[in-house]
């Protein structure tokens, strides 16, 4: 992929990341971090993986956030804008994100397989919906099958949890 | 690879372009006109504005919301599936079942979800 | 062959403008190729956009028993020439409140994504502003930008109306995505394919030489056409869905802050989201470009898409002029009780329908399917039986 648009989409995604946590407007934190998944989504689509790029885009900005809006929307926004800051708190919070930082430094500075290009795929075009739906449905059919019993599970606990106003 | 989505890029680009031009053209041609403390404020059909301006909105937000994520995540698999059913079924119906099985657990979830209530808008 | 020409007059004609950058290197020539399918389809869609909403306007005035316009130029049709010259030089009202950035941004992404899903439709033989494999995934992934757009809008505004109509609009607009989502399915299934041009090109020929083989005429794909139908009014916010902006209720909903230009502008956006669901379904079950009968195919592939996509915009328009608002409750009932289930009958009934090699029993078993489905949601739905009937006393 071109290193220039890589760049670019990465630099995007930092300081809308940094900007979902810097916001004291949840709403604004929110639409930020729309910002981060569409640049997320663009990674994704110019590493030739185009259908997870596009499934960013369709469930997280679509439907994950209109989730997290519609939560926000339940709550009492002046309440989040008042809270003041907490100095320990974001010296603490500065502090573990720095261990972070250099401890992943440190293991891909280990990792010898993190050192190795990867090999330039084979076909300069793929179809990659089409060799996830043959995957998905040979070697990972139990996974799959899972996965809707874990679907079930959330739409009773949704049902259940928003009962109580619902009477 | 790139070559495909470049003019998606500029395509993006031009879009915006365009829309920015056409209201940036408003802003100057705009009239300036006086501001008062009146126009200034909410519109409410001309009353004087009522209440807080951004009421907390009912739980059945929610709900949909949440269904809707749950219903998305499930055709977001079936579109690999659509992709590839006329391939897989020559060689065995196997794909047919896998989806029959899923959809199955999942309308057990829908059912659920209707007998309580859950989608009735009106509560 | 001169009807081939007249076919791919527009092709020839880049091919000839960018034979005027002979010594280009090559990706220059592929940028320039692509800011002209661009323009060329902002253009032809700003002019659909500027006739349609006079000939709508007028089409209403027919319905109501009166004219419409008709004193700004030749039958009133350089009206929308006056609406844009007044728009654009009207005050721009900001709401001192506003969060001023979003209320600014609100309309520009409102009509990106519009103009985005326009690309990826094939409006004539070898005319797509950009092929992507995964076209129709690419359609619905920028289609839920708008539901955002909608929220910036109604939050950006700071008022109340604006924040209860955003709200309703995106509940609307979520709960019919998944239905709009599911009917696509069988035609992808039917194809194996997630690419508009292969869509088309599975519809092209005729059976017996005369019906075409578009997805319309099939059971199946006649119901999925119905429900995207149904569930692009409500994605493009129309009556009898436009409960999020009934003036009745809450003065224009999300858009009630907006004014002047901006105000045109969620008006542009509403209308370029009408243009490609429209054309999304005519790629999707009306065959594309494809002509209706064989002998017809002498007529050029753009103008059998443009006059498709007429055909749909024309019963969006003679719908709003005809049926009352719907509540918001019935919106939303119908969405989850009645268009979900009908949705994944029709992917059932398509898996029949190729389980049984598109042949005449496949076509009854999977009529029988759409149909005992159908059937059996009327009948448990029906609300008729809840209410006892109105009978009227005096004034009859």
């Amino acid at each position: 992929m071109s290193p220039i648009l890589f760049w670019l989409f990465a630099f995007v995604m930092l300081v809308f990341g940094a900007a979902v946590v810097i916001n004291r407007n949840p709403i604004a934190s929110a639409l930020s971090l729309v910002v981060c998944f569409m640049g997320l989504s663009a990674l994704f689509i110019s590493l030739d993986a185009f259908f997870i790029g596009i499934i960013q885009v369709l469930v997280y900005a679509g439907a994950v956030m209109v989730l997290f809006l519609f939560i926000i929307m339940l709550l009492d926004l002046r309440v989040e804008e008042r809270r003041k800051i907490n100095l320990v708190a974001f010296v603490g919070g500065l502090a573990v994100a720095f261990a972070l930082f250099v401890q992943i430094c440190f293991v891909v500075d280990q990792l010898g397989a993190a050192k190795q290009a990867f090999p330039s795929l084979r076909a300069a075009k793929m179809d990659d919906v089409h060799n996830v739906g043959l995957l998905l449905f040979t070697n990972y059919n139990l996974p799959f099958q899972i996965i809707g019993v874990l679907v079930l599970v959330a739409t009773i606990g949704v049902v259940v949890l928003s009962k109580r106003e619902l009477r | 690879m790139l070559r495909d989505y470049v003019p998606l890029l500029l395509h993006i680009g031009v879009a915006i372009g365009f829309a920015v031009s056409a209201l940036l053209m408003s802003v100057l041609l705009g009239k300036a006109g006086r501001r008062t403390r009146v126009k200034d404020t909410a519109y409410e059909c001309g009353m004087v504005p009522q209440g807080e301006t951004q009421p907390r909105f009912s739980v059945k937000f929610y709900l949909v919301a949440m269904l809707f994520i749950l219903f998305d995540l499930e055709i977001v698999f079936m579109y690999p599936w659509a992709v590839v059913y006329k391939e897989m079924i020559v060689e065995s119906k196997l794909v047919l079942w896998s989806m029959l099985s899923f959809v199955t657990i999942l309308m057990i979830g829908y059912v659920y979800a209707l007998k309580k209530g859950a989608l009735d808008w009106k509560r | 062959m001169p009807g081939e020409f007249v076919d791919q007059i527009f092709v020839a004609a880049k091919r000839w403008l960018l034979s005027l950058l002979p010594h280009a290197p090559d990706w220059v020539v592929q940028i320039a190729s692509a800011l002209l399918n661009i323009i060329l389809l902002l253009g032809v869609f700003a002019t659909l956009f500027a006739l349609i909403s006079v000939l709508e306007r007028k089409i209403l005035g027919r319905i109501q028993n009166r004219y419409g316009p008709n004193r700004v130029g030749p039958f009133g049709l350089l009206q929308p020439v006056a609406d844009g010259i007044k728009m654009l030089i009207k005050e721009d009202v900001v709401p001192i409140r506003a969060d001023k950035v979003v209320h600014f941004l609100a309309p520009i992404m409102m009509l990106l994504p519009a103009i985005l899903a326009l690309g990826v439709i094939p409006y004539g033989r070898n005319m797509t502003a950009f092929s992507i494999d995964g076209g129709i995934l690419f359609f619905f992934a920028v289609g839920s930008a708008a539901e955002l757009a909608v929220f910036m809008a109604g939050w950006g505004s700071n008022n109340k109306f604006s924040m209860l109509g955003a709200m309703r609009a995106i509940a609307q607009m979520v709960s019919y995505e998944l239905p709009l989502l599911i009917v696509v399915l069988p035609v992808v299934m039917i194809v194996g394919s997630l690419s508009p041009d292969a869509i088309v090109a599975a519809q092209d020929g005729y059976k017996w030489g005369i019906v075409p083989r578009w997805f319309v005429l099939t059971p199946w794909g006649a119901a999925a056409f119905i429900l995207f139908f149904v569930a692009g009014l409500v994605e493009s916010n129309r009556t009898p869905f436009d409960v999020p902006e009934g003036e009745s209720e809450i003065v224009a909903g999300h858009m009630t802050e907006y004014s002047g230009f901006k105000y045109a502008t969620f008006f542009m956006a509403e209308y370029f989201g009408m243009f490609a669901v429209s054309g999304l379904a005519v790629t999707l079950f009306l065959g594309g470009w494809h002509a209706p009968i064989a002998w017809l195919e002498v007529v050029p592939s753009y103008l059998w898409f443009f006059a498709k996509l007429a055909v749909l915009l024309f019963v969006f328009i003679w719908i709003r002029g005809t049926l009352p608002r719907t509540r918001i409750d019935q919106v939303m009932s119908f969405a989850w009780k009645f268009m979900l289930p009908m949705a994944f009958t029709c992917v059932i009934a398509a898996a029949v329908w190729h389980y049984q090699a598109h042949g005449w029993a496949g076509w009854l078993s999977s009529l029988g399917i759409v149909a005992v489905v159908y059937l059996g949601l009327s009948r448990l739905l029906d609300t008729r039986r809840k209410f006892a009937t109105r009978t009227y006393r005096f004034a009859e």
